[in-house]
C-alpha cells in the first residue's frame, strides 16, 4: 500500500481502523467518546451517490449529493502505531456511504439498544454480507438489558461464532475491553479471503 | 483563510479538483500522510488548501483529522492529498487492514496495546 518511497524509517507510522456501528442513539458516539485520547472528531464527507433521499440537488443537477457527519476518534497504540475508531451515520439513509467509511477495516463493532433491537438488523446483515468481522455490543445504559445475551442473538439471528456481550459505553475500560474482544476475533477469523474486502 | 467557514462552499471545492472525485491512491478515512521532508518549506504556487494541508502534514495526520481540522471535505480532501502524493510533495503512509497475513504482527501489536491501555 506504499505508494511513494520518500520516507525514512522515523516516518514509518501506521494506521489501522475499527468501525463502530448500530442504530440512531445506541450509543456509538459515546464509545468512541470513552476510549478515544481525544474528543470525538466530526468531519464532513459530500457523498455521491445514487440515493433516492430528498436532499438538495439543485446545486448538482446531474447528481444526488448529500452531506453527512460522522465521528471518529483516536488511539495511540505506540509510537508508531495509531488505531482510529469510525462512527457509521445513523440513519439508514446514509447507508450508501458505509462502503467508503468502511473500506481497510480490520473489524466492526455493533452497538446495540436493547429497546430497540429492530434498529441494529441493517449494520449486522451489512457486516454479514461483506463478510467482515464484527462483534455485537449490547450497550447497557443504566445498568439494566432488557434482554439476556442469547435472546437478543436469537433475535438479530447472529451467528455462534460472533461474540454478543453487554458493555457500558460510557465506561472507558468496559468500551475499551469491547474493541480488544472484536480485534481478537478479527484475527482469530483472519484466515478469510484477503480479497473480499474491496 | 476565513472565507473556508462559509457554509457556500458546495460546488467550489470540486472546481480545484478539476471535477475529479476519486483520488488514485488508497487515501482511506484512516490512512496517515505527511510531508514527505518536513523540514523544506512548502513549494511556491500551491493553492491555499493545498498549502494549509502542507503544514498541517509537518506531522503525521490521517486524512480524516486532515479532513476536520481543515474543514475541508473529506472527497476534496482526497484529492488534493493524492495530487501533492504524485508530486511526491505528500508521503501516503501503509495501513493495517488485517488483510494481509504479513500484517499479523502490527495487529498482535495493536491488541496488546489495547489490553495495556484498558486492562
Amino acid at each position: 500500500m506504499v505508494s511513494n518511497d520518500s520516507s525514512s524509517d522515523a516516518n514509518m507510522k501506521v494506521s489501522t481502523k475499527i468501525v463502530i456501528a448500530g442504530g440512531f442513539g445506541a450509543g456509538k458516539t459515546t464509545l468512541v467518546g470513552s476510549v478515544s485520547e481525544i474528543p470525538p472528531v466530526t468531519t464532513e464527507a459530500i457523498m455521491t451517490a445514487a440515493s433516492n433521499d430528498v436532499d438538495d440537488t439543485s446545486a448538482t443537477p446531474n447528481k444526488t449529493t448529500t452531506t453527512v457527519a460522522m465521528d471518529f476518534g483516536r488511539i495511540t497504540i505506540d509510537q508508531q502505531l495509531i488505531m482510529y475508531m469510525f462512527g457509521t451515520p445513523g440513519q439508514s439513509r446514509f447507508w450508501f456511504m458505509w462502503d467508503d467509511l468502511v473500506r481497510g477495516a480490520v473489524g466492526a463493532v455493533v452497538v446495540v439498544d436493547c429497546n430497540r433491537l429492530a434498529e441494529s438488523f441493517d449494520a449486522v446483515d451489512y457486516f454479514e454480507n461483506k463478510q467482515i468481522p464484527y462483534v455485537v455490543a449490547l450497550n447497557r445504559f443504566d445498568g439494566q438489558l432488557a434482554y439476556t445475551v442469547d435472546q437478543v442473538r436469537e433475535a438479530l439471528e447472529i451467528p455462534e461464532s460472533v461474540p454478543v456481550i453487554d458493555f457500558d459505553a460510557r465506561d472507558r475500560r468496559s468500551s475499551g475491553r469491547v474493541l480488544v474482544t472484536m480485534l481478537e476475533y478479527a484475527m482469530a477469523s483472519g484466515k478469510r479471503d484477503a480479497e473480499l474486502v474491496g | 483563510m476565513s472565507y473556508r467557514r462559509r457554509r457556500s462552499t458546495r460546488i467550489r471545492p470540486y472546481t480545484f479538483t478539476g471535477g475529479r472525485t476519486r483520488s488514485r491512491h488508497p487515501l482511506m478515512v484512516q490512512t496517515l500522510v505527511s510531508v514527505a521532508d518536513p523540514m523544506a518549506s512548502p513549494p511556491r504556487n500551491m493553492m491555499p488548501e493545498s498549502r494549509d494541508i502542507y503544514e498541517l502534514c509537518r506531522e503525521a495526520r490521517s486524512v480524516a483529522e486532515v479532513s476536520a481540522e481543515l474543514k475541508i471535505p473529506l472527497g476534496v480532501t482526497q484529492v488534493l492529498l493524492s495530487d501533492l502524493a504524485d508530486q511526491g510533495i505528500v508521503f501516503i503512509h501503509p495501513t493495517i487492514t488485517g488483510h494481509s497475513p504479513s500484517e499479523n504482527q502490527v495487529l498482535e501489536r495493536a491488541l496488546r496495546g489495547l489490553e495495556r491501555l484498558f486492562q
